[in-house]
């Protein structure tokens, strides 16, 4: 298990503009993410981390190089296809809790399932799903909140309870922990921790040391490139073995 | 996404902006409340006219004197100029197919009986065909006859309503009437008929036209006039004889008038010319509205449109979230589109029910009449549909066509 490569990118190449005016944000990055890893990716401003997340998480497509997920070349795929891996495959936790406003907690964790076309599930079944999903984080009590009557931590646990609903091989956090403060900050990364403990796939983008020693392997970009890979020494979950 | 589901958050996100969806319905409010409206009070007229015509009796041909040409011409020979009353006999005694013909003479006076002043009654001289060719009848007593006619004999029939207020409950029928100055007796009742475009059929005193010229002639010019009758009433017993009667009448009256028939004194019109007359005027104020209802409408229907546009780029971001856990172009576009089509769904719900009340109230408040035509409760339903999809259509691409990283950075 712990040898199956959920992500393999091959020489990923990300180029804005034409010609003269272009500017690689990402300029030939190739990674590998096994099952089950805890990966931070860091780098300062303009690095590329934004934009190899994006990647990594179906929002964009790389302009050269291939992006293997989940053994599916994702690199040149549709709109829509991209949508459908969005939805089944990868769930995201964005610094600003990216939460519908005015909508409760369970609707919106039950959002990703009212995309999910391959498996279309009935109002009370993803109702109950939702439902155990927020009692997973921690938010059992909070179900009909809305966003704005729950606090950061809070509502980022909503964020985490939809992004796990529909079971993604992969949780891309970016910033997770960047619009709170240091206890609430910790208290998420536990979650994130536990939710690793139990088998999840998880990358964080971050800038903050304190959030990528919470992982196993660090992945440092600069200027588009990889520069550096840290082992942690957190031991891999599932096989005890060091990474 | 379903589409029930689509209707849903459609639903949600009309609900969460509930002044602002109402404001961007108003446009389609009014817009079908004027369609509706527009359309009862133009039925209503139309029914109006068509009684009107009903009432002037089946199967008529009306004769009208042409005085357009004015000035001494009119006046010039005996009979040229216009129609006289010696005409009416005429037709009657030499037109084939003619079952009745009668003239009019109006007067108004004050009226004394019993008691009782009634001022400004309306006297109306006539035949003894005017009952069978205006389709009344006789409630008690008779209608005079061709003799007390050719008599001038003083008698008088008495309209429903005005022997009501004359007699109250006594029967009027031998009893006198003072009209103006001249002392009447009356011979006779007239069913009640009802008022009909604006004439009270019931309120008339019904008198010979040979009296109405002798005694109540309004003015020195129209005693001037003599017999002449501005327009003469014939009742044919067919209406596949119309053409011929109409014929007939041409060439007598103009051998009776001394002029040519290409440069005739008089017109003949039947009632399917003003049947037709009124059809096109009709259609002429029905296109009118149908332009009137169609500007407010598109007005409406780009408030709409101004109104998602602002909507969608409020909601840049929800968009971005929608598309980050997996809702596709399609998703979105249907979501907004749904958005636009409920507004002006509720919108034309709303109006709906503003136009029928309104329709009502005016009916019940003016002296206008409207119908509710079921057809206009569809066509005003059905177009506020369509402006909906047309105007939402923009701004849900607009929608949809967003980039799922832009619209996640939006502030």
């Amino acid at each position: 298990m712990s040898g199956q490569t959920i992500i393999e990118t091959i020489d990923l190449k990300k180029i804005y503009g034409m010609g003269d005016a272009s500017v690689a944000a990402l300029n030939g990055v190739s990674l590998q993410i096994k099952q089950g890893e805890f990966v931070a990716i860091i780098g300062p401003s303009g690095s590329g981390k934004s934009t190899l997340m994006h990647i990594l998480g179906c929002l964009s497509r790389p302009t050269e190089g291939r992006y293997i997920l989940d053994n599916q070349d994702v690199s040149e795929l549709d709109n829509k296809q991209l949508a459908a891996i969005r939805n089944q495959k990868i769930g995201f936790v964005f610094q600003a809790y990216n939460l519908l406003p005015r909508t409760t907690a369970l609707k919106n964790v039950m959002l990703p399932l009212t995309y999910d076309r391959a498996d279309h599930k009935t109002p009370q079944e993803s109702e109950k799903m939702a439902r155990e999903m927020l009692e997973k984080v921690g938010l059992g009590n909070r179900i009909d909140h809305e966003p704005q009557e729950l606090s950061g931590g809070q509502q980022q646990r909503v964020a985490i309870a939809r992004a796990l609903i529909n079971n993604p091989v992969l949780l891309i956090a970016d910033e997770p922990t960047g619009n709170l403060d240091s206890h609430s900050g910790t208290e998420i990364m536990n979650l994130l921790d536990e939710i690793h403990q139990q088998g999840a796939t998880i990358v964080v983008v971050t800038h903050d040391p304190v959030v990528a020693s919470h992982t196993q392997r660090t992945i440092a970009l600069r200027d588009g490139q990889v520069e550096k890979i840290t082992h942690n020494g957190k031991s891999h979950p599932q096989t005890g073995e060091p990474e | 996404m379903k589409p029930t589901e689509a209707i849903q958050i459609a639903w949600e996100a009309i609900n969460k902006n509930k002044i602002r969806s109402l404001l961007t319905m108003l446009g389609i409010i009014i817009g079908v409340a004027a369609v509706i409206m527009v359309i009862s009070i133009s039925a209503g007229t139309e029914a109006t006219i068509s009684d009107q015509i009903t009432s002037l009796g089946s199967n008529l041909i009306f004769v009208t004197a042409n005085f357009g040409r004015g000035g001494p011409e009119a006046f010039r020979g005996s009979n040229s100029g216009g129609l006289v009353f010696s005409d009416a006999q005429a037709i009657a005694d030499q037109v084939n197919g003619v079952s009745g013909v009668t003239v009019e003479q109006g007067a108004t006076e004050t009226i004394k009986a019993n008691n009782v002043t009634l001022t400004d009654v309306s006297i109306l001289g006539t035949t003894p065909d005017f009952p069978t060719v205006r389709d009344m009848t006789i409630a008690s007593g008779r209608y005079f006859t061709q003799e007390e006619l050719d008599r001038k004999q003083k008698v008088a029939v008495l309209g429903y309503s005005l022997a009501t207020s004359l007699f109250g409950d006594t029967d009027p029928v031998g009893q006198y009437v003072t009209v103006g100055t001249t002392r009447l007796v009356v011979i006779g009742v007239m069913e009640k008929r009802g008022s009909v475009g604006g004439t009270d059929f019931d309120a008339r005193l019904y008198t010979p036209i040979t009296v109405v010229f002798q005694k109540f002639t309004p003015s020195q010019f129209a005693r001037f006039l003599g017999d002449r009758v501005r327009l003469i009433y014939v009742k044919i017993d067919d209406p596949k004889q119309m053409e011929s009667v109409v014929q007939q009448i041409t060439l007598l009256l103009a051998k009776r008038h001394n002029v040519s028939t290409d440069n005739l004194d008089f017109s003949i019109t039947t009632q399917q010319d003003i049947i037709s007359t009124q059809e096109s005027t009709t259609a002429a104020f029905r296109s009118l509205l149908a332009w009137v209802a169609g500007v407010s409408l598109l007005v409406g229907g780009i408030g709409i449109m101004n109104i998602m546009l602002v909507s969608v780029t409020e909601r840049t971001r929800e968009i971005g979230i929608r598309q980050s856990v997996g809702a596709t172009a399609e998703d979105i576009r249907i979501q907004f589109l749904a958005e636009a089509l409920l507004i002006s769904i509720v919108g034309g719900l709303i109006g709906l029910v503003v136009g029928l009340v309104g329709s009502w109230l005016f009916g019940a408040l003016s002296s206008m009449r409207t119908v509710i035509v079921p057809s206009s409760i569809l066509l005003a339903f059905g177009s506020a549909a369509t402006v909906g999809i047309f105007f939402g259509y923009y701004p849900a691409n607009k929608a949809a066509q967003l980039d799922p990283i832009e619209a996640l950075r939006y502030e």
